[in-house]
């Protein structure tokens, strides 16, 4: 399962990084949305998956006993999902924005703040 | 438990909340704006004395015990960029109560302010490499917003080139803490410190260089810094002093940082590497600058060259040079504020930042003038003044570490950079007005246009400037200090971890 993952999150960066390097504004856009997902199943995966082994506490015990999935992973990617959909969200309304004043998605014509 | 670790953190937070709640009321919103950014300096100063006198403050936020929990740590660096941080703070949100437009304070121009003052303290006082992250964000999503306020098509457009960067950026960094926790099992800075050691040095390293590079283009080095000049120019005055005196050193910060607590394995190539990149982002930046006709291009560019200056005292990596590098910090953030903020003056009197259609100041305003020239001789490295101490003492590092050809450059790079202030000089001020036949006579010594409250904030910067020139014993002892803290990392990682190891 580790070696699925990890084709998936190879795919998602070069497809993210192929995205990245069009020339149209929302094709990159949605080049870092595909980096950020692979950022996140990047980090759930540094986790090791370990399933239907919660890391509770037994009765009477101070710390999980035997092999338990790690949740520190799931919480870090939890606070990154969330982050990385607002910046996002935030990108898509700004791409709009400019395509309306600029009237162009090409990023060759975006130079006007360039010397 | 100290509570004047979390104040720098939390009295920002609160301002904000203020300054939303009160966004009908002028006044009121204005007031609590000043009394914010006054109370986090006080603060401030407070947590430098504190951190002086009884050493590395700590609070494990939440009680949970060191590696497991979030720590918030404030050594003397810490404690000196937070100081810095509520410093420019207040000389903008002064500033800003004359430029700020009705428009931009309805979209929450003061609140975004104390928001990025927040994001930026919460960054140095972390000791926790994910939280490091969260801070990141919280920063940049405040910038992106101040960033755009206007709307008009060149903010747009910068904008947009500086927020792909910086997702780009935030997604590099994400990998590499994702990376980080997989292969130590822990993100505490202090935790990383022990943990790394064991690991095989081909792997740090690589972690190391992907550290660089996120944070190479949050503090614009080289080769990643052209989204600095194509976006940060489009702002307004204010803000661009905030972000030129800020937002880049928090990159360098969290550079100096990783790279002197746990990247150290391998300093032969990583620090070596820094000290490369170091020279070519000052040549870089330098030669742009020369390049340019347009105020605040030239000083954008102007913050890449004095990027590179902060790297080669990492680069060089022995106490001299970090206290140098430490020094230099403290003079950069005050003198390319100051002068950001005169260009602000100068957009106010003339409607313009075109060198060329500018002149004739000198003679109009001769007080104006002097408030440029403190600053930019400063950071041309004129002696006496605080530019010349810090760079003579990366020089003297750099020639006690035999690495001639870095000092070459700096030198180089000095010189050009005074070329470039004196092109603003004369452009701006000594030459004659464009369009005026007959020399103007003096009108006043300083512009009344320009309000009190503008004037007010540059003056006090290029005091401190000259003060700290003049006076820079202790401000050399204390980064001195600083930078020695700094090599011996383990009186930090003992407190944070406080012998749970």
């Amino acid at each position: 399962m580790e070696i699925v993952l990890a084709l998936v999150i190879g795919g998602l960066f070069a497809g993210g990084v192929y995205m990245l390097l069009r020339r149209n504004l929302v094709k990159l856009l949605v080049g870092l949305i595909l980096l950020g997902h692979g950022a996140n199943l990047l980090i759930f995966l540094m986790g090791r998956l370990i399933p239907g082994r919660p890391p509770l506490v037994p009765v009477n015990a101070t710390q999980p006993v035997g092999l338990f999935a790690d949740p520190l992973p799931q919480a870090l990617v939890l606070t990154a999902i969330v982050i990385g959909f607002g910046l996002q969200a935030f990108a898509l309304v700004l791409a709009r924005r400019l395509y309306q004043s600029a009237h162009t998605d090409d990023l060759d014509q975006l130079r006007t703040t360039e010397t | 438990m100290n509570i004047f670790v979390l104040l720098p953190i939390l009295i920002p937070l609160i301002t904000t909340i203020g300054v939303l709640l009160a966004r009908q009321r002028p006044r009121l919103r204005r007031n609590l704006s000043l009394g914010g950014a006054g109370l986090l300096l006080i603060v401030a100063i407070e947590l430098l004395v504190l951190v002086w006198r009884d050493g590395i403050q700590v609070i494990q936020v939440g009680e949970w015990a060191a590696p497991f929990g979030i720590t918030l740590v404030a050594d003397l660096f810490s404690a000196m960029m937070v100081l810095l941080a509520a410093v420019m703070g207040l000389g903008v949100i002064i500033y800003s109560q004359a430029t700020a437009e009705q428009r931009a304070e309805h979209f929450g121009y003061s609140a975004l302010l104390h928001f990025i003052l927040m994001g930026v303290n919460g960054a140095f006082l972390t000791g926790d490499m994910f939280n490091l992250y969260v801070w990141f964000e919280l920063l940049l999503i405040a910038s992106f917003v101040l960033l755009v306020l206007g709307g008009r098509r060149d903010q747009l457009e910068g904008t947009f080139k500086y927020v792909a960067i910086n997702l780009f950026g935030s997604i590099l960094f994400l990998v590499a803490v994702g990376i980080l926790y997989g292969v130590a099992g822990t993100l505490n800075m202090a935790d990383l410190a022990d943990q790394l050691n064991s690991l095989p040095s081909g792997l740090v390293t690589t972690l190391a260089m992907l550290f660089l590079v996120a944070f190479g283009i949050k503090a614009g080095a080289f080769p990643l810094f052209f989204w600095l000049p194509a976006s940060y120019h489009t702002a307004p005055a204010a803000l661009l002093a905030l972000f030129a005196g800020l937002m880049t050193k928090v990159g360098v910060y969290a550079l100096v940082r990783v790279f002197t607590l746990f990247f150290t394995q391998d300093t032969g190539y990583t620090h070596t590497l820094i000290l490369i990149i170091a020279g070519f982002t000052m040549v870089t930046g330098v030669l742009g600058a020369v390049a340019q006709t347009e105020f605040r291009k030239l000083l954008s560019f102007h913050i890449i060259s004095q990027i590179g200056y902060l790297l080669m005292g990492l680069g060089l990596f022995s106490t001299a040079a970090l206290g140098g590098a430490v020094y230099f910090m403290v003079h950069v953030i005050l003198a390319k504020s100051a002068l950001f903020l005169v260009g602000g003056i100068i957009y106010k009197l003339r409607g313009t930042y075109n060198l060329k259609q500018l002149g004739g100041l000198s003679i109009l305003y001769p007080g104006l003038a002097l408030l440029f020239l403190i600053p930019a001789l400063s950071l041309a490295g004129i002696p006496p003044l605080s530019g010349f101490w810090a760079k003579f003492a990366l020089v003297q590092a750099g020639l006690a570490a035999e690495q001639y050809v870095i000092v070459a450059v700096s030198l180089g790079v000095s010189l050009l950079t005074l070329f470039s202030m004196t092109k603003i000089w004369a452009e701006v001020f000594w030459k004659d007005q464009p369009g005026k036949e007959t020399p103007v006579q003096a009108v006043s010594f300083i512009p009344h246009q320009a309000g009190v409250s503008m004037l007010v904030p540059v003056g006090v910067l290029a005091a401190i400037l000259v003060v700290i020139g003049l006076l820079a014993e202790p401000l050399v002892n204390l980064s001195l200090l600083v930078a020695g803290q700094l090599l011996n990392p383990a009186d930090y990682i003992e407190t944070v971890l406080g012998g749970v190891l």
